[in-house]
């Protein structure tokens, strides 16, 4: 039965007393018609880290990218200057626009997958581990391009299946707690589950600074924590489930700026 | 430690007698001491246990940091300007490493 679940999560987290923020304050363009930044959910001390661009630690991940931009690596002899010049402008959207559709692979691509294509096909260097300090600094660095653009993933065309499958993960159950993205994420965005405000789990922040991790991370890496908290076996980073899956939370999240680092508990 | 970096703000120049802020970050792991590997061994603790400023050779602020420091820690704190020179920032782990960063203030 369902409800001997739920018990798990304790009465007080799903019935009455949403301890969201005390005061209906104005989020600017944290707030897009009905979905909010992660970045409203958090305490005004994790705010002011996030905004202070030399106190965000995430910011040495952001200089580690940039140094990695200009460093020749590959058989190739290139860098990624060699071909996108500069960033602040050959990735001025770009973070704002993934996961797109890869003609080259026939299914979505994310960032980290279209950052090691480049590696493997055009610099003919390695491809960084998903969760290696130099992906996290190339993707923070990338994304950080974007920000305060609006997240705009394409959903319709030829990424409209990966979309549908993205969203049937969200709201499918999953584990031993029986619990989907949507229960929480959704249905309870605002209440507290334990000691912790369920945020709308937006994706516009990552690559985050986490609290909880003391460094920066991925995505998939919070896919994968999340999916362990309720007891189901995490798929792998990279996995189509969690690509498809980025793409439907990223167009949950359509309109909020990309705050990548940002930092959030 | 591998990767570890430091970084300091402080303004370019400051009237003589003038409070100034010294804002600091460094990036380090702080491993607590607490952790164990998959074996079941604890994980020594390596944590940056001092922090020294010291202003044109004379120290103005020091800081004995224990477990539970922050990892990444930002610190801020002021300073009285006196005489331009160099502020000239230590921290020290249980290692023995020493991570330096120095900045440059102009007194008028």
């Amino acid at each position: 039965m369902r409800n001997i679940y739920m018990g798990v999560l304790g009465v007080a987290a799903l019935t009455a007393g949403s301890i969201g923020p005390v005061f209906a304050a104005d989020w600017g363009k944290y707030e897009v018609e009905d979905r909010r930044s992660g970045y409203t959910y958090a305490a005004k001390e994790t705010r002011d880290i996030q905004d202070d661009d030399f106190e965000n630690p995430a910011m040495i991940w952001v200089d580690d990218g940039s140094n990695l931009w200009n460093q020749v690596e590959g058989e190739a002899g290139k860098s990624c200057a060699s071909c996108h010049n500069d960033a602040d402008v050959s990735m001025k959207t770009a973070g704002a626009e993934y996961p797109k559709h890869s003609a080259k692979t026939g299914k979505m691509q994310n960032l980290e997958q279209r950052i090691n294509q480049c590696r493997e096909d055009n610099m003919k260097a390695k491809p960084f581990k998903w969760e290696s300090s130099q992906m996290l600094a190339m993707t923070a660095f990338v994304r950080h391009q974007a920000k305060d653009q609006p997240v705009n993933v394409k959903i319709d065309g030829p990424a409209a299946p990966f979309f549908e499958k993205g969203k049937a993960f969200f709201e499918e159950r999953r584990g031993q707690l029986d619990m989907s993205c949507k229960n929480c994420h959704e249905d309870n965005a605002g209440n507290m589950a334990r000691a912790n405000l369920l945020s709308e789990g937006q994706s516009n922040g990552f690559p985050t600074y986490r609290l909880k991790w003391q460094k920066a991370g991925s995505l998939h890496r919070r896919f994968r924590g999340c999916n362990s908290n309720v007891r189901a076996t995490p798929f792998g980073y990279g996995s189509d489930e969690y690509v498809n899956l980025e793409l439907y939370v990223a167009w949950r999240g359509r309109g909020l700026p990309v705050e990548a680092p940002a930092v959030r508990n | 430690m591998a990767n570890v970096k430091a970084r300091v703000k402080t303004p370019s120049s400051a009237k003589k007698g003038e409070v100034f802020e010294v804002k600091s970050l460094i990036s380090h792991n702080m491993e607590s001491g607490q952790r164990k590997d998959k074996k079941g061994n604890k994980i020594p603790r390596q944590i940056i246990n001092k922090f020294v400023c010291t202003y044109n050779g004379n120290e103005v602020f020091s800081s004995d940091w224990h477990g539970a420091v922050s990892a990444n820690p930002y610190l801020a704190f002021h300073v009285k300007a006196v005489d331009s020179g160099t502020l000239d920032l230590t921290w020290t782990d249980d290692s023995g490493a020493v991570f330096n960063k120095t900045a440059k203030i102009t007194v008028t």
